[in-house]
This record gives structure tokens, C-alpha cells and sequence, in this order.
């Protein structure tokens, strides 16, 4: 163990490297394969800096996508804390596709432990497993871990700039390192002297780098601290730049079709009417689809929608209804994982009271605002591809498959992304673009989808159900046996990928399921995989998603038929569990005013879940207008373990609940003869201004380790509402959407 | 037939079918890509622009439709000279992904220049059209009151 810490502690080096007129310091793990991002690989011709300093400027590199959840801002701030730099004195770039840019967090999120009873040894393991995202240069934005995995490496970066700024002043002066100061990109002398980081570029090129301990938290001025966010006069403006926003000279537009019924074959089609219509240019065979090159993207969309397709039958039964009864039949086979499997669940306890409820979740789309779209240049020997996206160096392994190009000839352009929610970790519209461009080599053609396109061509949240069963005794639970069956997005999506068949047991399908915080002493929790070939995907919060709300929902009738408050119930078995998360539930109880008690015509509902390391609770409130239900109040309380910037904490978690409540009232995608029958918001509806509940959120830092941000905030917030709608009607809600069963305010 | 529209100030002659969208007009054929594309359906707001002073879709406008000039973002202010309701939303850090904020500004400036002091209840019924899928609701109605406070000093 001692050997395994020891190693990682000398886990990160620093290289620095000169550039014309300055110099560029990078971070990467000493002991692996991957190479040192400032040594350009084979045919490569660009370093991988996290920092960059010449006489036009300090411009670090936040290589993670920009989807709204501020990470540009924050991952910007972990260097500028070291390094001495304002935000407002620096430029920041999102940079290239490069392995040096791997995700070090997101393969540590595989290992079978709960996540919050993890050993720091367990902890210490997840972060040298994290190497692997390194290894196989998985360039990712998700899993809520950027900051995780920032964390350490650009403040190192940053540090070791700084010091060695610092020696390049000290040689030019003729004094000790350790009587300069830095501060807002100055090194400063001790008789008050200034000399610009810019101004020592080039010597401190010349430098080995210098390797410090980092700053104590209390020395902190950034991190800790609400920064103003670095995209929001441009967001203000319209002036940021979007995927969609791309404009490039003698730039075509195009726009898709392809196979509604999801994966079946292109028979056959007839493009006269759409050759014929003016401003097209091209109609492109992309093999199971069809794609028009225009002169801007409404004629793309008017003539590839004027295309005849006779389409082929999608690979999975067409109708809702036998999807999901092929959903059940995964309950006959063996469980492909039971990944908690507490006590006995076997037998019955003497004198017991069993309870069992099924659930259901429907397909959801993500619905992103900006529709999936990708521009591409191909010249024959490269390619060059513009668009928002969460997977940089898969992107470019696909398209450059795609184009039959070395990947080094393929050039990624990371825009800013109009959402993301997971969907944009997917290639295919990147590939599409690819395909589209090829057939008008030179020019550069964006690919445009119709909302409608995007709406029924998605890789979706699996429909999903759940079989549970349990004991309560004395007023507690004393036995949870739970079953959920699903399609797993992890295995299709390794296959998408990949290539490889899938293997193994799926943590993410039972996330959310096995690894809550309860003592509960008979506990066995199995996961079901369906075999449909239904595109499914990663959701924000993927399985937790699901499993929020059958796990929370069944917490709920188990307390109500024990005769407890829901929120004491909870809070009884979670104290002696897991004492943050026990917390949250306190926070929310206190913030609520929570009395267990509503007046007529208000309903409350409680619900938790443990996600990316972050234990959430939610309150929700909803109140009866006349025979109108709307969702009036939220409370919410995380405990983050450290927040970085606490506002943006709190924009992401109410920004998470609002997706969760958008789906758990209004999301759902069904099928009809082999197509999904939602097309566009008015049948895909959202919270709106008038719909969204007035809420509170409290960030809690009690927890031993830094926990995601992003997608925690979702899961509770289905079963939340779903259980505060029980208690103003009495009615159990055990499926998505509510829009179903309850009259809601749309 | 070559159309001329006013955009922000400006003369443009724009030589396209008659049915093509305002919406593809400013963002393919004058290069204006603030205004955004998220619906094509006035489902979502996206595309919000001012056609005298008034909040319309872009996406439903035809080209031939246009009667009056056209206000888009990019003519409300500039990064370095906003508009008071833009500083409003940049005070509040309101965008998260950003996407639906054009639209959402327009559809606010329209709303303000129309009630200087709208209430919470004015405020849901005139920004209930534009959606958006982070959640930023409760910084957008915070902004949109500040922004009113503002002009009113002014």
C-alpha cells in the first residue's frame, strides 16, 4: 500500500518546452505510456500545453468541454491560483484533440465499491486506475469529473510555472528565488520592481522546470471563491461560438435523414423532387441515409425531407409496449450483477410486513438546444472538423476512420456546446459531417439536423423497470431485494466505439441502486440486462437517472407503510451509514421547515441519492391551483466534499434537478411501428419560466472527497416530486412521465 | 428578385426565395449567427428577434413577410458596449450552455420596453415561450428585475 502511495505521489511531472518567443509547461504522469504533451508526437506538429506564455500573452488551456457547467472557468482558476494570474488577464482555450489531455477521473468511476464507503487506499487505487483514461486517451468530458481530475494536475502546472518564472527572474536580478513574489502575472522584486511573466518567457524556457508543494487551501484566492465565468458577456452577446456557428469562406450548408426505424437499412430513394429544387447542390448516399448540400440549411432541410426513402425495419420489436415486455424478460435470466448483496433476502424475517411495487421509466431524449450539427473540411489527404463535443480524441479516431486518414491528419475544433447532457459524447454526428464533406472535397459543409432529426435519432436514456421487494419491522426497514432490467448503455456504447463485444458486469446500469447510504441488514441489489438493440446512451446521471426514482419511490412506500415520516425514515437508517449524506437529509429538513406535516391542497415529497461521490437530498413542494398541480418550491442541500466555486455548484445542482423534473413531468419517447413518435418540444416539453419551482440550494464540505458537480443533481428530483405528488393526492406515482397520471401545469 | 431588410442599422439585400425564414436569412445568408436555431417550430424561442420593437420568431418569419426593421442581438450590444440588460444578465451569471440566452434576452428586452416594472406573474407570461434546458429561470427573472430597476434610475 505504502509503495502504491509513494508511486503517486510521484505521479506527476512537469515539462516545459520553448516556443517562439516563450515558453509552454505541461503536466503528465511520469510512470505511464503517454507521452509528455510538450514533445510533439510522430507527425504531430502541436504541443499540449496547460500553459503558454509569450510576449502576446499568458493563455492557458481548459481542454474539457464547455457545455454550461462552467468547467472553462473553473479548471482556468485551478492553474491561475497557482500560477499568479488574474482570470481577467489571461486568454483560455479549450486546445486540440491530444491524449495529453486524458480524463484521469472517469475510468476510477468503474470500480466496484460504492463510492461512499471507499477506503483512501480504494481512493488512491481509483485515481491510478485513472491512468487508463490516459492510456487509452480518453479525452472526456463527463461523469461529472472534471474537477476531480483537474484538481491536482493544473495546480501543479501552474505551480511549477510560477517557480520557474520565478528562478528566470531571480538569474536576470542577481537574487535568491525565494525574495521574488508573484502576483497578476508579475514576478516582483524586492525593492518593488515588476517584470512581466511574458517579458521572462523566453528565459524561463531555458529552464528545467521547478517542481514545489502546492499552496495550503488557506492560502486560496480563486478556488473556494464564486468566479465571474470567463464565457458570459459573449453568451450575453451572441458573440460565442457555437458547433451551429461556424462560419468558414465558400462554407455549404446540408442537412440528414436517416433511418427513423433506428438502425434498420436504406432500400432504396428517389431524389428528383429534391435535385430540383433551387439552391441544392448536392444529395449525398450516406449508405442508411440520405444528406442534401445547399446554400443554406432551410433548403438543406426542405429537400432532404422531399427525398422518397423506402427505409428497412429497425432491429428491435416497433411498438412501446413489446419493447418493454422484452425489458421484462431480462428479469427471467441470471442478474448480471448483484453488486450488493447484504444478509439474507431469502427468508422472510419473523414478523415482518413484506411490501413489493414494480416501476417503470421510459426512453428519454437529451434534447440538447442546439441540435446536433458538425462542419467539415476534407481535402482528400486531411480533414478538419469544427463542432461542440465531449469526446475529442474519439471524435477524431472515428472521423479519421471515417475519412480513411492517420488520425494525425484529422484536426478537432472543440466549439462551445449548446448542452451536452451526454449526448454530445457520441460520434455520429461528427461521422456524418465527415461523410457529407467528403462528397464535396475542398469545401467545407456544415451539417445541420433538424430538431426533428435530433429529436428521433438520438442515442436515448433506456427505458428501464424495477421489481422490488421489502421488509419493514418496528418502523424500519429490515430487508430491500431489488431488480432492475435495462439495456446497457455501457456495453453498446463500448461496442460503438470500440468494436469490442460486450463483457462483464455493468455498474452503471445499477448505480443509484446498490450504492446508496442506507443500513439496511438484508440488502441484495441485482441488475438485469435487456437484449434489445434499441441506441441507448449516456443521460445525464445515466443509471442513477432510473434508479433514483425506483430506489427512492419504494424508500417512500416503505415508510408510509411503516407509519413514518419519510424524511425520519430515511434519516434513522443513513446516521450510522454515512454520516455526510445523512447531513444533506438534515439540511434540506431544516431549510424545508420540514414537519412531516401539509396543509389541504400542498404536498411535500423527500427524496436522496448518491451520485459521482455526491450525496444529494431534495425537498420538493407542489401545490394544487384549482385542480392544477404546479411545482412550487425545491430545497436542495449537496455535500460536495470541497466546492471550487460554490455559485456554480449551485447553478449545476438546480440546473440538474430542473433537467431530472423536465423528464420525470413531461419526457418520454415512445415507438410506433418501429420510429419514435416525438418529434419536437411541443410533444418533448421541458420546464418553462411559469413551471419552474422557486428554490434554495445549501453546498455542504464535510465529505472526505471532492465530488462531481455536474449530474448529482438529477436523480433525486424524479422521486422527489413523484413523492410530494403522493402526498397531495394519495396517488402512488410508479412511472414517468407524471404529465400521465397527474394534471400538471404545462 | 433581390429583398431588402434593415438589420440593426443596416441595409442588406438579400437574394433568396421568398419562403426562406427570417431565421436562415441573418444566421446563413448575412452571417448573423446570434440569433440561434433550436426549434424551426416558434417552440422554443431560440430565434427570438425584434421586427419593430416587437419579439417575433425568426424561424415562422418568411423573407417576404418582414415588415419593419430588424433588431438581432448583435444589434442590442456589443461585448464592449452592452445594453443595460445584457450587463444585467453578465451581473447575474445567468447562461450556463448559453444557447437559448439571445433569445431570452430579446424576448426581455422586448417585455421591458413594453412594461418597464413587469411582476413575477408578467414576467412568466411573456418569457414562457423560451426554453431553456440548463435551468437558468431563476437568474433570468432576477436579471430581467435588475435590468428594470436600472432603466428605471436612468
Amino acid at each position: 500500500m505504502a509503495r502504491i502511495g509513494k508511486i503517486l505521489r510521484r505521479t506527476f511531472l512537469i515539462g516545459s518546452a520553448a516556443i517562439v518567443g516563450g515558453v509552454a509547461f505541461g503536466a503528465y504522469f511520469v510512470n505511464r505510456p503517454a507521452p509528455n504533451p510538450l514533445i510533439p508526437g510522430e507527425g504531430e506538429a502541436a504541443l499540449n500545453p496547460f500553459v503558454l506564455i509569450d510576449q502576446n500573452g499568458i493563455t492557458l488551456f481548459a481542454p474539457r468541454a464547455e457545455m454550461g457547467q462552467g468547467v472553462k472557468t473553473t479548471w482556468a482558476a485551478l492553474i491561475a491560483e497557482e500560477l499568479d494570474v488574474d482570470l481577467d488577464q489571461v486568454t483560455v482555450l479549450h486546445g486540440p484533440a491530444a491524449a495529453a489531455y486524458y480524463n484521469s477521473a472517469l475510468v476510477g468511476e468503474g470500480l466496484p465499491n460504492k463510492g461512499y464507503d471507499i477506503t483512501n487506499f480504494q481512493h488512491n487505487l481509483g485515481e491510478a486506475l485513472g491512468v487508463l483514461g490516459k492510456v487509452l486517451s480518453l479525452q472526456v468530458t463527463g461523469g461529472s469529473t472534471s474537477m476531480k481530475d483537474g484538481f491536482e494536475r493544473m495546480r501543479h502546472a501552474g505551480a511549477s510555472a510560477r517557480e520557474t518564472l520565478k528562478r528566470a527572474a531571480a538569474t536576470r536580478l542577481g537574487v535568491e528565488p525565494a525574495d521574488l513574489r508573484t502576483a497578476s502575472g508579475y514576478v516582483i522584486a524586492p525593492n518593488g520592481d515588476k517584470i512581466a511573466y511574458t517579458d521572462l518567457a523566453v528565459d524561463a524556457a531555458g529552464l528545467e522546470p521547478v517542481e514545489v508543494p502546492l499552496r495550503d487551501p488557506s492560502e486560496w484566492r480563486y478556488l473556494g471563491q464564486t468566479q465571474p465565468r470567463l464565457d458570459m458577456v459573449e453568451k450575453a452577446t451572441g458573440t460565442a461560438e457555437f458547433g451551429v456557428d461556424v462560419r468558414l469562406p465558400g462554407m455549404k450548408f446540408a442537412s440528414v435523414r436517416m433511418n427513423p426505424k433506428l438502425g434498420g437499412a436504406m432500400n432504396r430513394f428517389d431524389d428528383s423532387a429534391a435535385t430540383s429544387m433551387p439552391g441544392v447542390e448536392k444529395v449525398v448516399d450516406l449508405g442508411t441515409g440520405v444528406a442534401v448540400i445547399a446554400n443554406n440549411t432551410w433548403l438543406a432541410i426542405q429537400a432532404v425531407e422531399a427525398i422518397d426513402v423506402d427505409w428497412g425495419d429497425a432491429p428491435y420489436p416497433p411498438e412501446t409496449d413489446a419493447i418493454f415486455a422484452k425489458i421484462a424478460e431480462a428479469f427471467d435470466d441470471a442478474p448480471n450483477s448483484t453488486m450488493r448483496d447484504d444478509g439474507d433476502v431469502g427468508t422472510l424475517i419473523e414478523g415482518a410486513t413484506e411490501i413489493t411495487a414494480e416501476y417503470q421509466a421510459p426512453f428519454l431524449a437529451h434534447a440538447t438546444l442546439e441540435p446536433m450539427n458538425a462542419t467539415a473540411l476534407f481535402t482528400g489527404n486531411a480533414l478538419e472538423l469544427w463542432c461542440g463535443n465531449q469526446a475529442p480524441t474519439l471524435i477524431q479516431f472515428r472521423v479519421a476512420n471515417t475519412a480513411n486518414l492517420d488520425t494525425d491528419a484529422v484536426q478537432i475544433h472543440t466549439t462551445y456546446l449548446g448542452g451536452g447532457f451526454g449526448r454530445r459524447g457520441e460520434l455520429d454526428f461528427g461521422e456524418i459531417a465527415t461523410k457529407v464533406a467528403m462528397a464535396m472535397p475542398g469545401t467545407p459543409v456544415q451539417t445541420t439536423w433538424s430538431r426533428e432529426e435530433d429529436m428521433r435519432h438520438d442515442y436515448f436514456r433506456p427505458g428501464a423497470m424495477a421489481r422490488m421487494r421489502g421488509a419493514i419491522q418496528d418502523g424500519k426497514a429490515v430487508l430491500i431485494d431489488g431488480k432492475v432490467a435495462a439495456q446497457s448503455c455501457t456495453q453498446q456504447a463500448v461496442q460503438r466505439y470500440t468494436g469490442l463485444p460486450p463483457a462483464g458486469p455493468d455498474k452503471v446500469l445499477v448505480e443509484g441502486f446498490f450504492n446508496q447510504p442506507y443500513a439496511v441488514p438484508n440488502y441484495r441489489m441485482s441488475g438485469h440486462i435487456a437484449d434489445l438493440a434499441v441506441p441507448v446512451g449516456f443521460w445525464r446521471s445515466v443509471g442513477n437517472s432510473h434508479n433514483g426514482f425506483f430506489h427512492e419511490t419504494f424508500m417512500d412506500e416503505m415508510a408510509h407503510a411503516a407509519g413514518r415520516d419519510p424524511l425520519e425514515f430515511r434519516l434513522e437508517l443513513m446516521k450510522t451509514e454515512h454520516a455526510p449524506s445523512a447531513g444533506c437529509l438534515e439540511a434540506v429538513r431544516e431549510m424545508s421547515g420540514w414537519t412531516g406535516k401539509t396543509p389541504e391542497g400542498v404536498g411535500r415529497g423527500v427524496a436522496f441519492t448518491y451520485s459521482f461521490g455526491t450525496p444529494v437530498a431534495q425537498v420538493i413542494e407542489v401545490v394544487d391551483e384549482d385542480g392544477t398541480i404546479r411545482v412550487n418550491k425545491a430545497w436542495i442541500a449537496c455535500d460536495m466534499g470541497l466546492a471550487l466555486d460554490p455559485e456554480n455548484v449551485k447553478a449545476q445542482m438546480f440546473g440538474g434537478m430542473m433537467y431530472g423534473l423536465s423528464a420525470a413531468c413531461y419526457g418520454e419517447i415512445t415507438f410506433a411501428e418501429g420510429e419514435v413518435e416525438q418529434t419536437n418540444f411541443p410533444d418533448y416539453d421541458a420546464m418553462r419560466m411559469h413551471t419552474a419551482p422557486h428554490v434554495e440550494v445549501r453546498v455542504l464540505e464535510t465529505n472526505r472527497h471532492m465530488g462531481g458537480a455536474g449530474e448529482p443533481g438529477t436523480p433525486p428530483s424524479m422521486p422527489a416530486l413523484g413523492n410530494a405528488l403522493f402526498d397531495l393526492t394519495g396517488e402512488r406515482a410508479r412511472s414517468l412521465p407524471l404529465i400521465n397520471q397527474f394534471n400538471l401545469l404545462v | 428578385m433581390a429583398t431588402t431588410l434593415k438589420i440593426n442599422g443596416t441595409s442588406h439585400q438579400v437574394d433568396l426565395p421568398d419562403d426562406v425564414p427570417l431565421l436562415w436569412v441573418l444566421r446563413d445568408e448575412v452571417g448573423l449567427t446570434g440569433t440561434k436555431f433550436g426549434c424551426g417550430v416558434a417552440a422554443c424561442g431560440a430565434c427570438t428577434v425584434h421586427i419593430d420593437g416587437e419579439a417575433v420568431r425568426s424561424c415562422q418569419v418568411t423573407l417576404s413577410d418582414v415588415w419593419g426593421d430588424v433588431t438581432t442581438i448583435e444589434g442590442v450590444g456589443t461585448p464592449d458596449t452592452m445594453a443595460s440588460i445584457q450587463q444585467a444578465w453578465v451581473d447575474h451569471q445567468v447562461a450556463q450552455c448559453g444557447y437559448c440566452q439571445s433569445g431570452q434576452i430579446m424576448q426581455a428586452a422586448a417585455l421591458l420596453a413594453e412594461n418597464p416594472t413587469p411582476t413575477d406573474i408578467e414576467i412568466d407570461e411573456a418569457m414562457q415561450g423560451n426554453l431553456c434546458r440548463c435551468g437558468t429561470y431563476p437568474r433570468i427573472r432576477t436579471a430581467i428585475h435588475d435590468a428594470a430597476a436600472k432603466l428605471k434610475e436612468a
